[in-house]
This record gives structure tokens, C-alpha cells and sequence, in this order.
């Protein structure tokens, strides 16, 4: 009985010490929020700081609250002047940036064409096995210096989407970065941007903190100090909101989103996000390996190469049901490649209205009266719900008589099945500026050389769809640009070139006082965040 | 006489590492191409063939796999491809939360889980000896994400009294940065430190009764007894000596458990160590941080079994003289 007496001595020690440091945390943590220090929680693992090493959304997420581009994004994912004021095609090869005065880098030194050139040039050059931001200067034929704030960039052929393409390059100093490599930037020794905010200490999987950078040249942000915290874990992120140890958290999860909601010290704001969920068809080979009639044997053609089929397939998905019922909301029925306020958004083509026996006649005309059976694959791991709507369309097209088997799979593992021609038909996840970028990647004739089609994993292939994309690519000019890259939507949809189900909507949970306009692109940049 | 089973446990040890390159070599191979995840989405062809190329990937499994050797028999064990920094820093920087973090969980199992054992183990018949053993019940069956989710509603969410995640200040401690030694940082390990160690809890609390209970019924026991000791002397100074040894072999063994794989209990709780690493490595297919990780975790396992070995041959004389072949070996 006395080692019972002793150990709950000892126990109640434990305890008392406990509260007592629980009291000296929730004392800290009132005199911190006095403070205008705002701590964001994060969604996706930050992988290295060099803005130009892997072109992932987390990396760029934390890279644009120190650095900026020469083309900034609003938050209807429609270009405006960044460290660039003002851009013109002085002819069809070559692009004029003016450059904004009188802005500084967080050491002073002022931002001038040289680094703009440099952080240009810096992507291409960077040893390291690169994740590729040289796809965004590959059009850079070379670049000319005019003066001190103007820069003249050749192009190979004429080019249209520069500007989108250098919204994705962020300026370094190149006093700073001219011989740094990766580390340098994770160590913060070549952080230094003319962004908002300065670095001040990261470490590596936790947490990046910034403090406001007096000198910059946009309207002052409205928080002091900011924490970029990496939570990657959907339950963790939720409850560091409603612990209050986070103000603000990005991707809230689709369950917990009704019960942020209510909570009236906090609240959820939404947006269309760029992010576009389709279906990849098999039209390249016949027959098509994975393609069999009910009995199981193999179909001598395969019937994704008809249109009708195709159509067929597109009708009998309900995507109301998907958006709103395993979306819960967060989920707009698509029939374009790009989301609403991008460029090269059509509104002539409304989105398919669910029609299971129109689905059932188009493939009784097509020769199917009886349907087909085949596998739809797709991710579990990427996109909001991605397993459940695989299930959903398989059960869909079931249902018309075309037998669906689904095969969800970690990204990873998909991508190598795709990569292996393992695959009839694909579930992708597709964030683009403009139509036009989108069809060069998605939909146009695949062709190494030209580096067309790179995902167009169905390998669909229309010369009109892949003339009028080339030549919106080529044409300088944005409204007879955003017209070709319509009617090249308008003939890729009408031909059922690929199946769009539905854009994603995006969602952000914050302490009620503050205010954020919801970004179609995703980010989630602190310079934006403002109380109220 | 001493040395060459030593000697030979040493070799045997080099075998096994090198065995163990070609299986964990051979496993992330097959999880295939990397490329594809970590490439930029607006890349084309053209780009993604030089990448591949960058990354090595397009050479053959062999030439690959002997790349891959002699430059780790050259200390270099690959740079991440996500990172871009040498994978074994990756590594050795998040040592320390992961160690603080493992060492810390296993304290609070043996400050609780060694009494409460000792306790239902002296007392099998009491109400509160039961109410331990169908805890450590409890301990043993509930997922530990579970448990760490609960823990975070009720501590963090509903009293607000602890932090959910990360791993708050940190000081250098000769070099080595360290959340123990700021109130801040204390405060953020205790929770993942209670999740990280209650199975291990819940296995002393068995193992310390059932040790207890056995030599409670040994004669050397009823001597003691009849000798007219009191019950203190008798269970510190007998009984705790003769069932303490299997005990620390296994705190010991399930140490180096704690340190490999405390992944879940560092993903609920955000908390920045290795685990956390692995998992991140493993959903971009980052092949050297993969690689290099279980690689250490191999090593540490052969280095603990080696000691323990060591320690065994040089305590007990007679596995001096036996074949090795004999001794123990534990995986």
C-alpha cells in the first residue's frame, strides 16, 4: 500500500506540474494574439525554398509571399501588373516589359532588368534535377536589356502566352542567388525577394516565418509576423483552427467544413478553383486491350473511337449528383477544360444534363445495344473525393449497360499504369490560365517534338482542334487570342475529345475577424489576408 | 576467446546490411517512376526525357543499383529528388525530434507502465489490479491515430490546455536543437509523447505483471518471507533484480522500434521528425530519402542486436565457449 501512496504522490506531482505549464501557455498565447501575427496552416508538404526548383503548388505558396513575378494573378486567375507594369508585343517575336521603379529588395538593393533577366535565364541553368520550371522559359528565344527598367524577350515563333507563362517564374536578387544552390535558399541565406514579407526562420517540415518587409512597394499587409505552418494531415488542420492555434487553414476537408460553418467564431469562404476533374478516353488503339463484351472476351474494335459512345458516356453521368451530393457542395458540373473566370472560358456549351436512356440510345445506334465492359481508373489519394466519384460514374454507366469495374490507385502507381498503356479510361485532375494552354496539354495530337500533348492520355487527335489551339498560341493580340481558343473548346467538346466532370471548389476556414477573397489558383498568400 | 564471436557477429552483421541494400534497393525500385509526380504538369516531352535522364532513372535496375553502392560505400547516399539536398542531412536534421520524441514516450511508459505492473502483479486479486490489466487492454487495441485524434479534441479543441501540433520553440543543446528544454516546447511533446506511449505502456504494464506474479511464487521468495523480511525489502531488493533483465532487453528492442516507427503518431500530430519524412518520401516517390532512411533503420536494428549480442557473450560465460550459431538473434 505505501508504493500505491508514493506512486499516486508521484502521479500527483505529474498533474500539478502539468496544469501549472498549461497556465504559463494559455498566458503566452493571450499576449501573442494581441500581436498582429497571423499563423496559417498549410496543406501540402514544402518541399525545398528555391523558387525555381520544383514546380509544386506548396513550394510556390510559400516562395510568393518573399518573391514576386513580373505577371501577378488576381484573384479570378486574370493577369495583372506585377514587378512588370506594363507588357506589349512589339512584334509578333518579341514582348516589352516595363518594369516598376522604386522597388527593393529586403537588403536594400534596388530591383532592376539584371535580376529580372537572371531569374529568367536561372531556371535553365540550375543543375539539380530540376521539377521543370524551364517549361515556362522554354519559348525564350533571348532576352535584351533596354535600360534599367525595360526588357525586350525574343521569342522562337510567336508566342501568346508569355505572360501566363512568366506568372510562374519568380525574381531572385541575383546578387544573392547568382551562386546559390538549394540549400542556400532553405538556409535563407538567398531569400531575399521584393515580396511582402522576409524570411526570418524555417524549418524544414514545420514551419517558415516571415515578419513584414517595410519596404514594399504595394499597400502595407495587414499582419506583422506570419507562420506558414505544414500541417498535412486534414483532422490535424482542423483542429489547430478550432484550438486556436491556427487562424487559417487552406483545403478545409469536405467533412468538416458544415461544422466550421456553425461555429460563429470562425468561418469558411469558398471559390471555383482552377482545378478541373475529367476523364481520359482510350481512342488510340483498336482493339482496346482492357475493352471486352459482357461475356469477357475481348471486342474486336474498340467503341471509345465513336463519338456516339462517347456521348453516350457523358450523358449518363449524373453531375449534379457528384457535385452535390459526394462533394457535398464543393464541386461545380464542368464542360469546359478550364474554370470559369479563365481565359478561354466558353459559355455557348452548357454542361451535360443527365439523360440515361438519350446515353442508352446513342449506344443502341452505336451497336451496343447490350453495352460493353471495361475498367475506369483514378487516383484515391489526389483530388477531393476521387475514389467515391470513380465509384459514382462506374455505377453511372453501369446502369446504361456499360459493366464498369474501378480501379483507384495511389498517384503514384496511377501514373505508372499510364505510363504502361495499362489504362482505358483515366481520371485527371487539370489546373490551367487559358484554353488554349489547357488543349495544348489535354487534348492536342500528342507530338514529342513539338511537346504537344504530354497528358493527353487518351490520345484523342482532331487537326481543327490542335490548328486552332496553335494558332490562339501564336496570336499576340488576347481577344481574337481568347475567340480561337473558344472555338477550338467549342470543337473538342462537341467531338467529346475527353469527359469533364466537374471544377473543384476550393475552401479556406478562418477566425470570422478576418477576411480573405477566395483565389481560383489555390494559393493561400498572407499579403491578402486582412481584418476586419 | 572473447574477441572472435564477436568478430563473427560483426561479419555477419556486414552480410546482412549488404543483403538487406539489394531487398530495400529491389522494393523502391518497383514503386515505380518518380517522374511523373514530380514533374512539372505544363513540361513536355522533350523536358520529361531530360529529366529522366538527370535523375538516372533511364539506366537499368544493375547499373542503377551500383551507382547507388559505391557511392554510399562513399558516405554519399543520393540527393532527394524533392529537396534537392543530400538525403542522409535530410535524415540526421530530423533525428533529434524524432529520438526526443521516442525517448520521452518511452520514460512515460516506464514511470508509469513499471509500478502499475508491479502493482497488479503483487495484488492479482484487487479491483484495482484488474482495472489496470483491462486498460492496458484498452492500450493495446485502440489505433493509435485514433487515440492521438482524441487526445488533440479533448487537450487541445475542448480544455485548450495543450498544443495540437508541431513541435513549438526549440534550443540548440550542444548543437543538437531540443523542444525539452523550453516551456513551450515541453508543452507540445506531451501529447504526442502520451500517444506514442501508451502500447508501449500497456506492454511493460503486462510484462512487469505476469514477471511479478511468476517470481512472487519462487522459493527464494517464501525464504525471504521466512527469513522475517519485510515486503519492501523483499520486492525491491529481490524480486525487481531477478525480473528486471528480460525487461530492459525489451525497452531496449522496442526503443529502437519507437525511433523507426513512430510515423503515425508524427503525422496526427504534425510533429517534424523522421516518420513524418518517410511518409512525405514515399508519396512523392522520393527514391534516396527512401532508401537512405531504411538503410539507417536497418543499420540501427544490426547496431542494437550487436550490442545486445556484446553484452550478452561478455555477461554470461558460457556463450563464450558455444558456436554462434546458438546465441540468440533477434530481428
Amino acid at each position: 500500500m505505501k508504493i500505491i501512496s508514493q506512486i499516486s504522490q508521484q502521479l500527483t506531482g505529474i498533474v500539478t506540474i502539468s496544469l501549472s505549464l498549461s497556465l504559463c501557455l494559455c498566458l503566452t498565447s493571450l499576449s501573442l494574439s494581441a500581436a498582429t501575427e497571423l499563423r496559417i496552416g498549410l496543406s501540402g508538404e514544402v518541399t525545398s525554398l528555391d523558387p525555381h526548383h520544383l514546380a509544386s503548388q506548396p513550394n510556390l505558396t510559400v516562395a510568393r509571399h518573399v518573391f514576386e513575378s513580373l505577371v501577378d494573378v488576381d484573384t479570378q486567375n486574370r493577369l495583372i501588373p506585377g514587378l512588370a507594369l506594363s507588357w506589349r508585343a512589339i512584334d509578333p517575336h518579341t514582348w516589352e516589359f516595363k518594369l516598376r521603379k522604386g522597388v527593393a529588395f529586403h537588403d536594400g538593393s534596388p530591383f532592376t532588368a539584371q535580376d529580372a533577366e537572371f531569374s529568367l535565364q536561372r531556371p535553365l541553368q540550375l543543375k539539380s534535377p530540376s521539377g521543370g520550371f524551364a517549361a515556362y522559359v522554354r519559348a525564350i528565344a533571348s532576352i535584351r536589356i533596354i535600360d534599367t527598367h525595360t526588357l525586350q524577350i525574343k521569342t522562337k515563333s510567336p508566342y501568346g502566352a508569355l505572360p501566363e507563362d512568366l506568372n510562374s517564374i519568380l525574381i531572385v536578387s541575383k546578387k544573392h542567388a547568382v551562386n546559390a544552390n538549394t540549400d542556400d535558399f532553405d538556409s535563407g541565406r538567398a531569400m531575399v525577394g521584393t515580396g511582402p514579407y522576409q524570411f526570418v526562420r524555417y524549418q524544414r517540415g514545420d514551419r517558415l516565418e516571415l515578419s513584414r518587409f517595410l519596404g514594399w512597394w504595394g499597400n502595407p499587409p495587414a499582419h506583422d509576423k506570419v507562420t506558414l505552418r505544414i500541417v498535412p494531415s486534414d483532422p490535424s488542420r482542423t483542429a489547430g483552427l478550432l484550438a486556436a492555434e491556427l487562424d487559417m487553414i487552406e483545403h478545409v476537408p469536405s467533412a468538416d467544413i458544415k461544422k466550421l460553418s456553425k461555429n460563429n467564431q470562425l468561418k469558411v469562404i469558398q471559390a471555383t478553383s482552377w482545378r478541373t476533374i475529367l476523364l481520359h478516353l482510350d481512342q488510340y488503339r483498336s482493339p482496346s486491350p482492357y475493352i471486352t463484351d459482357l461475356n469477357g472476351s475481348l471486342l474486336s474494335k474498340n467503341p471509345l473511337q465513336d463519338k456516339r459512345v462517347r456521348q453516350a458516356l457523358s450523358l449518363a453521368i449524373n453531375r449534379l449528383a457528384i457535385t452535390e451530393r459526394i462533394m457535398e457542395g464543393l464541386g461545380m458540373p464542368a464542360i469546359n477544360f478550364v474554370s470559369p473566370p479563365s481565359f478561354g472560358y466558353q459559355t455557348i456549351l452548357k454542361p451535360e444534363t443527365f439523360d440515361p436512356s438519350a446515353a442508352k440510345q446513342l449506344l443502341t445506334e452505336a451497336g451496343y445495344p447490350n453495352g460493353f465492359q471495361l475498367t475506369l481508373s483514378g487516383p484515391n489519394n489526389r483530388y477531393i473525393n476521387d475514389d467515391q466519384i470513380l465509384q459514382a460514374v462506374a455505377q453511372f454507366w453501369t446502369r446504361v449497360g456499360v459493366r464498369t469495374t474501378v480501379e483507384a490507385l495511389p498517384m503514384s502507381t496511377l501514373l505508372n499504369k499510364v505510363r504502361k498503356e495499362e489504362t482505358t479510361i483515366t481520371l485527371l485532375g487539370w489546373g490551367s490560365f487559358a484554353a488554349d494552354l489547357s488543349i495544348r496539354s489535354l487534348i492536342a495530337t500528342t507530338n514529342s517534338e513539338k511537346g504537344y500533348g504530354a497528358w493527353n492520355w487518351g490520345r484523342y487527335s482532331n487537326s481543327k482542334v490542335d490548328q486552332l489551339m496553335t494558332t490562339a498560341l501564336s496570336t499576340i493580340d488576347r481577344t481574337k487570342r481568347e475567340a480561337l481558343a473558344r472555338e477550338a473548346s467549342i470543337l473538342a467538346i462537341q467531338d467529346v475529345a475527353i469527359i469533364p466532370l466537374h471544377h473543384q471548389v476550393v475552401s479556406w476556414g478562418m477566425r470570422s475577424g478576418l477576411s480573405y477573397t477566395p483565389r481560383t489558383d489555390e494559393f493561400t498568400l498572407a499579403q491578402h489576408v486582412s481584418i476586419r | 576467446m572473447l574477441r572472435s564471436p564477436i568478430l563473427i557477429r560483426i561479419s555477419h552483421s556486414i552480410i546482412t546490411l549488404f543483403a538487406m541494400s539489394i531487398a530495400v534497393f529491389l522494393g523502391v525500385y518497383a514503386l515505380g517512376n518518380p517522374v511523373d509526380l514530380l514533374i512539372n504538369p505544363q513540361a513536355n516531352q522533350i523536358e520529361r526525357a531530360q529529366m529522366i535522364t538527370q535523375l538516372g532513372i533511364d539506366q537499368s535496375l544493375w547499373v542503377q543499383y551500383q551507382r547507388f553502392l559505391s557511392a554510399a560505400l562513399h558516405g554519399n547516399w543520393g540527393t532527394s529528388f524533392v529537396s534537392n539536398t543530400s538525403a542522409w542531412s535530410l535524415i540526421i536534421e530530423r533525428l533529434p525530434a524524432t529520438v526526443e520524441l521516442a525517448l520521452c514516450a518511452m520514460c512515460i511508459a516506464i514511470i508509469i507502465g513499471l509500478p502499475l505492473g508491479l502493482i497488479a502483479g503483487l495484488h492479482p486479486s484487487r479491483w484495482y489490479s484488474r482495472l489496470i490489466m483491462n486498460g492496458s487492454i484498452l492500450g493495446f487495441s485502440l489505433p493509435t491515430f485514433w487515440v492521438g485524434l482524441m487526445l488533440i479534441m479533448m487537450f487541445s479543441v475542448w480544455l485548450g490546455w495543450l498544443p495540437s501540433s508541431g513541435r513549438g520553440t526549440t534550443t540548440n543543446t550542444l548543437g543538437i536543437p531540443l523542444s525539452i528544454t523550453t516551456i513551450d516546447g515541453l508543452m507540445h511533446l506531451i501529447l504526442p509523447a502520451i500517444n506514442l506511449a501508451l502500447f508501449k505502456l500497456s506492454l511493460l504494464v503486462r510484462l512487469t505483471q505476469s514477471s511479478t506474479t511468476l517470481a512472487m511464487l519462487e522459493d527464494y521468495v517464501r525464504y525471504a518471507r521466512a527469513k522475517g523480511l519485510t515486503e519492501r525489502t523483499i520486492i525491491f531488493k529481490h524480486v525487481l533484480p531477478n525480473i528486471a533483465p528480460p525487461i530492459i532487453t525489451i525497452i531496449g528492442l522496442e526503443l529502437g522500434g519507437l525511433i523507426a516507427f513512430a510515423i503515425v503518431t508524427e503525422s496526427v500530430f504534425s510533429w517534424p521528425g523522421m516518420g513524418k519524412l518517410l511518409i512525405e518520401s514515399i508519396n512523392m516517390l522520393d527514391r534516396p530519402v527512401i532508401v537512405a532512411y531504411l538503410m539507417m533503420i536497418v543499420s540501427l536494428f544490426i547496431a542494437i542486436n550487436l550490442i545486445v549480442d556484446t553484452v550478452l557473450i561478455m555477461i554470461n560465460p558460457r556463450l563464450r565457449k558455444q558456436a554462434p550459431s546458438l546465441q540468440s538473434s533477434l530481428a
